[in-house]
């Protein structure tokens, strides 16, 4: 008799299947059909979808960017940190995070249940976006800025920590977004 | 390729009655022992991360700790399983089809330049200006000879592929076999081909990068060098699930005399591995800037999930063989008597059903899972990913791969096992180790905790991020599973090594170990309610009803988290 | 004779058998299906990225 290490049987690809096979393999495929077209739904009756809107930049003008940003819209120093300035944007407005070695800037202040354009960028090696305790977590490129439109749905002091490794100071890494009323 | 001319010469041996060609058992011996001391190397160094992440102890500071990270990533999880992946393709090709090795010269600059490679890259990391990972993201930089190293371990693996095949074709020229290829040769030909595509993608960025670190090539894009990284990276994995898949259906038949259930179905599904598998590489760049739905659906679901369908399929063929086996060999009664029965002392079974288990529900399930588009989210580089992998490639692949080893001592190295009472213990050590480990570090990375990082607390920063009580309990569980495993690993190098050097030799009138081929009942009705492995099939729904439950859970968590768009 | 009419009822099956036993045509599927789907056009998806504003 064949084994799996014994050439099979002549024949081997019209033998029928036994029904323990056929009725798993049914069962196997509809879950995966079902999965495919799960994620696709998705898109239309989810809420947490990336836009996947992303573009070509440079650390230089990315850097630009953040600064003209947090110029624009800083409302204060950061309690933790005075070194730290706290940019509140307008609802619905760009906002630019900027990643580098190693820490995240500008901190942020956003209003609960309003929408904010938020860019993702890296000044120098890799890094990634992690929110925390929500857990929402984005790669972070030089060169590379992405879009996300976030709508914080509760009050609170998150953290942003890096969770891509970046060099000897990976964890020491860190910002900060406060969401108010 | 010049193929010698001179025949081999073969033994028969006295275990299995196989046929084996001496040039072919050298070179199979060699590699399996060269992997055993990288899995020593790689297990230490992870020993040394388990005990720096498990937050009581913390045992390392950052720069070692990343540099033992970047050392156990690349030996554990590239050097190892590589090493062993060779003498898996040219045990299948030589004696399970009673052939000579093509080309045994190439094959041994296969593992001279495995080895010379393998050894440049350690040194690399050891001199500490290259932890920069496995996978060495760019513009972060390591020293040349860390590419280097890497390089020509590929290349070494990749003549290894060649060498496969060409015996493949001396196989069917000199008809060491008849009709189509067993399909244990058939499972490593589906690996060789994958290996194929995973090293020239490695090739094609490795070799830049190396130009790059030289101050030869001025830059090279992040996120190019990320999609084609992976198209190595992730593949490199494929090869080990498609390797330790093979491995399962050849224990199998080995331990029970297990037929396939179907040779079609089998077959059919390592067809959809070649097609759809590879393309799972995406799964690294689902959180990634610029990348389309449509290219991000279609190539994280495998096309539709095809290649998930034929993982299912092989989770219940190798156990539904092994069920039918046992039925016809007088385990008939209820719906677990078969596997009441099976040899649960044997390591050679012992690792792996444990390696289908752990593989399945622990690997598998989360998976599928965490390469959704958007739960993806959710989990991306948190640790949860170290505790998924760990499940396919420690709990899956080192588990099978250990198996395998148990059963090449006797046969091979012609030595029996020392320590029996150690190795009848040591596969539940090592699973039992890697499931505590990959269930808990899931839970931690549900909660946010990052990957590769030395310090959650983030002690002494300003903004500093308090965890949940439950996050650094999961991490100090997870952690000591860890350490269990590692301690399951060296007790298998301490078998492995000394039942080589010092193991009784196996006499030449030795009793053959192959189990029969079952007959007992052959000519009665086996099973329940027209099923032939009614008990694999409850085994099977329990799978699937985790996962489909596990599904709705993390997209039930996912409805939670802000609204992205 | 009648071994080969049985062959050629058979007929799809066998297809399956010949695809599946062709290791030249399995090697050049598992080289082209992961490069086209995964590798070029995942190349093409950076490469269309549009430069910022």
């Amino acid at each position: 008799m064949a084994t799996a290490y014994t050439p099979p049987e002549e024949g081997w690809a019209t033998e029928p299947i036994e029904r323990t096979e056929i009725i798993w393999i049914v069962l196997a495929l509809s879950w995966c059909l079902f999965m495919f077209g799960w994620m696709i739904a998705w898109h239309w009756i989810g809420n947490q979808n990336m836009n996947n809107e992303a573009y070509r930049t440079t650390p230089e003008a990315y850097a630009k960017k953040v600064e003209d940003f947090t110029a624009k819209y800083t409302v204060r120093q950061d309690a933790s940190d005075p070194s730290l300035p706290v940019v509140a944007p307008p609802p619905g407005s760009d906002v630019y995070l900027a990643a580098s070695r190693w820490q995240w800037r500008p901190v942020l202040e956003f209003q609960k249940g309003k929408s904010y354009r938020v860019h993702i960028s890296s000044l120098d090696w890799q890094h990634g976006f992690a929110l925390l305790p929500e857990n929402i977590n984005f790669q972070a490129y030089p060169g590379y800025e992405q879009v996300i439109t976030m709508t914080p749905n509760k009050t609170g002091t998150f953290g942003i920590a890096c969770n891509e490794f970046c060099g000897i100071g990976h964890h020491i890494m860190l910002g900060r977004i406060y969401v108010k009323e | 390729m010049a193929i010698t001319t001179a025949q081999s010469p073969f033994r028969i041996d006295p275990l299995t009655g196989m046929r084996i060609d001496l040039k072919a058992q050298a070179l199979v011996k060699i590699n399996a022992v060269l992997a055993v001391v990288f899995l020593l190397v790689g297990g230490a160094a992870g020993l040394l991360v388990a005990l720096t992440r498990w937050p009581a102890v913390h045992l390392l500071p950052a720069d070692l700790f990343y540099m033992a990270l970047t050392a156990h990533g690349v030996v554990a999880l590239m050097v190892w399983i590589i090493f062993f992946e060779m003498a898996v393709i040219y045990f299948c090709a030589s004696t399970v089809l009673s052939c000579r090795l093509a080309t045994p010269g190439w094959a041994w600059v296969q593992v001279v330049l495995m080895t010379v490679g393998a050894a440049i890259t350690a040194v690399a990391i050891l001199q500490g200006n290259s932890s920069v990972m496995m996978t060495s993201y760019v513009p972060m930089d390591a020293a040349p000879h860390f590419y280097l190293g890497l390089i020509l371990f590929a290349v070494g693996a990749l003549i290894g592929c060649f060498v496969f095949l060409g015996t493949l074709v001396i196989a069917k020229e000199e008809q060491t076999y008849k009709g189509s290829l067993p399909l244990t040769v058939y499972g490593c030909l589906i690996a060789v081909i994958i290996a194929i595509f995973t090293i020239a993608s490695g090739a094609i960025i490795l070799i830049p990068t190396f130009l790059w670190s030289l101050g030869l090539i001025e830059s090279i894009d992040p996120m190019m060098y990320r999609v084609i990284w992976w198209a190595f990276g992730h593949s490199s994995q494929q090869i080990n699930v498609t390797a330790h898949i093979t491995i399962w259906y050849t224990v199998a038949s080995l331990a029970f005399g297990a037929k396939p259930m179907s040779e079609k179905v089998s077959r059919t599904a390592f067809l959809l591995y070649i097609l759809f598998l590879q393309l799972g590489s995406v799964h690294h760049l689902l959180s990634d800037p610029g990348m389309s739905s449509a290219y991000k659906i279609f190539n994280t679901s495998y096309m539709m999930y095809m290649a998930v369908l034929a993982s299912m399929i092989h989770g219940l063929t190798v156990p539904g063989a092994i069920e039918v086996a046992q039925r016809r060999n007088g385990y008939n009664n209820g719906l677990f008597e078969w596997l009441r029965k099976c040899p649960w002392g044997n390591p050679v079974f012992a690792c792996t059903i444990l390696s289908i288990i752990i593989f399945g529900f622990i690997g598998g399930i989360t998976g599928v899972t965490m390469s959704v588009e958007q739960v993806n989210m959710i989990i991306h580089n948190t640790i949860y990913v170290p505790g998924h992998f760990h499940g396919t490639v420690a709990g899956g692949t080192t588990l099978a791969f250990m198996g395998l080893t148990y059963y090449l001592i006797p046969v091979l190295f012609q030595r029996e096992l020392i320590l029996p009472w150690l190795a009848k213990i040591q596969p539940w050590l090592f699973g039992i180790g890697i499931a505590v480990f990959g269930v808990a570090l899931m839970g931690a990375g549900t909660l946010g905790v990052p990957r590769r990082h030395h310090d959650m607390t983030f002690a002494g920063q300003a903004l500093s991020f308090e965890w949940p009580g439950m996050a650094y309990m999961m991490m100090a569980v997870g952690e000591i599973g860890g350490v269990v495993s590692v301690v399951g690993g060296a007790a298998f190098c301490v078998i492995v090594v000394g039942s080589i050097l010092v193991g009784k030799k196996v006499p030449a009138d030795a009793k053959c170990i192959v189990a029969p081929h079952a007959d007992r009942n052959a000519d009665k009705h086996i099973g329940m309610g027209g099923f032939e492995a009614p008990g694999t099939f409850v085994l099977a729904l329990t799978l699937f009803v985790c996962l489909v439950l596990y599904y709705f859970i993390n997209f039930k968590y996912l409805a939670t988290v802000w609204t992205l768009a | 004779m009648s071994e080969m009419k049985a062959n050629e009822t058979k007929k799809p099956l066998t297809v399956l058998q010949r695809i599946l036993d062709d290791q030249n045509f399995m090697l050049m599927l598992g080289l082209v299906m992961p490069t086209v789907f995964y590798t070029l056009w995942g190349v093409m998806e950076v490469a269309t990225i549009p430069i910022a504003p």
